[in-house]
């Protein structure tokens, strides 16, 4: 499986990223450049990470979501290549329009960093395969931009196409529907608030994460 | 010329800010604050000339979101 990994300023879970896509499919990421309106062919998987691109400036992903590897990033999406976007990875998604609805300040307003339990709510992508429908597993959060919103008319879209992929298990910041996590029409493309590549190996304490990414490496040698 | 971009939620958005404010507005002994809604207000200095229709795209392109966000330009 190849796969590259954005850096953006701001950029802050990226390494964690990488070792997390290197240690379950064996192969280092490339790393690429948020101002190059261009990546190498062949790339199975584009992920965006977590962090402050930008730092948060104007509205949390808004100036990444228009940085010139993003033109990159929609092409390959539209190819049906797949997109991960965590945390920050996944504001960029809203903002750049691949994923709808947008994420606001949390409810309470606070930033909230801790494990969080969610459901598995589609098993139905290469992204959640490796989970049962209706599972529940643990995975972190660490975000202030995480309340899920969009209107009446996408929810029960997204509801209804079985395009919730994980849902907080508690009202955590306030997200319409619990969401915490959405894919795309096609199913190619994730963004989620957790982060799974926080919780990859036995010294993280919770290997929940793993699976996600050890479902796409399954995803890609059987297609 | 200026242009000032002025950008709100939509109505019926939930703005957590807005609600905090409403409170500590209270707790300083104001009463009858009913609600209060966040927004921003982004003043652009640009070439004499420069189209109402420019700007608009601007905010719709960048300056705000419009799946929770209003906009309304002002030319100066």
């Amino acid at each position: 499986m190849r796969s590259g990994v954005v850096i953006f300023p701001g950029s802050n879970c990226d390494r964690d990223l990488m070792v997390a896509l290197e240690l379950v499919t064996g192969v280092r990421p490339l790393a690429l450049w948020h101002a190059d309106p261009h990546v190498p062919s062949g790339l199975d998987l584009i992920a965006l990470p977590g962090g402050f691109s930008f730092g948060d400036y104007l509205r949390a992903g808004a100036i990444a979501a228009r940085a010139p590897v993003m033109q990159a990033v929609a092409a390959h999406a539209a190819r049906g290549g797949l997109v991960l976007g965590i945390c920050n990875g996944f504001q960029v998604l809203t903002e750049a329009g691949l994923l709808p609805g947008a994420l606001m300040r949390n409810a309470g307003l606070d930033f909230i960093c801790r494990d969080v339990g969610l459901e598995v709510v589609t098993a139905d992508s290469p992204f959640t395969r490796a989970f049962r429908a209706g599972e529940r597993i643990t995975i972190p959060i660490a975000h202030h931009d995480g309340n899920y919103q969009a209107d009446e008319a996408t929810l029960e879209r997204l509801e209804q196409e079985g395009r919730v992929a994980f849902r907080y298990l508690d009202d955590v910041n306030g997200s319409a529907h619990r969401i915490a996590g959405i894919l795309n029409e096609g199913r190619n493309v994730l963004g989620l608030m957790p982060h799974p590549e926080r919780c990859v190996e036995d010294a993280h304490g919770n290997t929940d994460g793993r699976r996600l990414f050890e479902g796409l490496l399954h995803a890609l040698a059987t297609a | 010329m200026k242009a000032r971009v002025t950008v709100k939620l939509k109505p019926g958005v939930l703005d957590p800010q807005g609600r905090a404010i409403r409170q500590a507005l209270e707790t300083l002994g104001f009463t009858g604050v009913e609600d209060v809604r966040v927004g921003k207000v982004i003043e652009l200095e640009l070439a004499e000339g420069t189209p109402r229709a420019t700007v608009e795209d601007m905010a719709r392109r960048l300056l705000a979101n419009t799946v929770i966000e209003t906009f309304e330009v002002e030319l100066a």
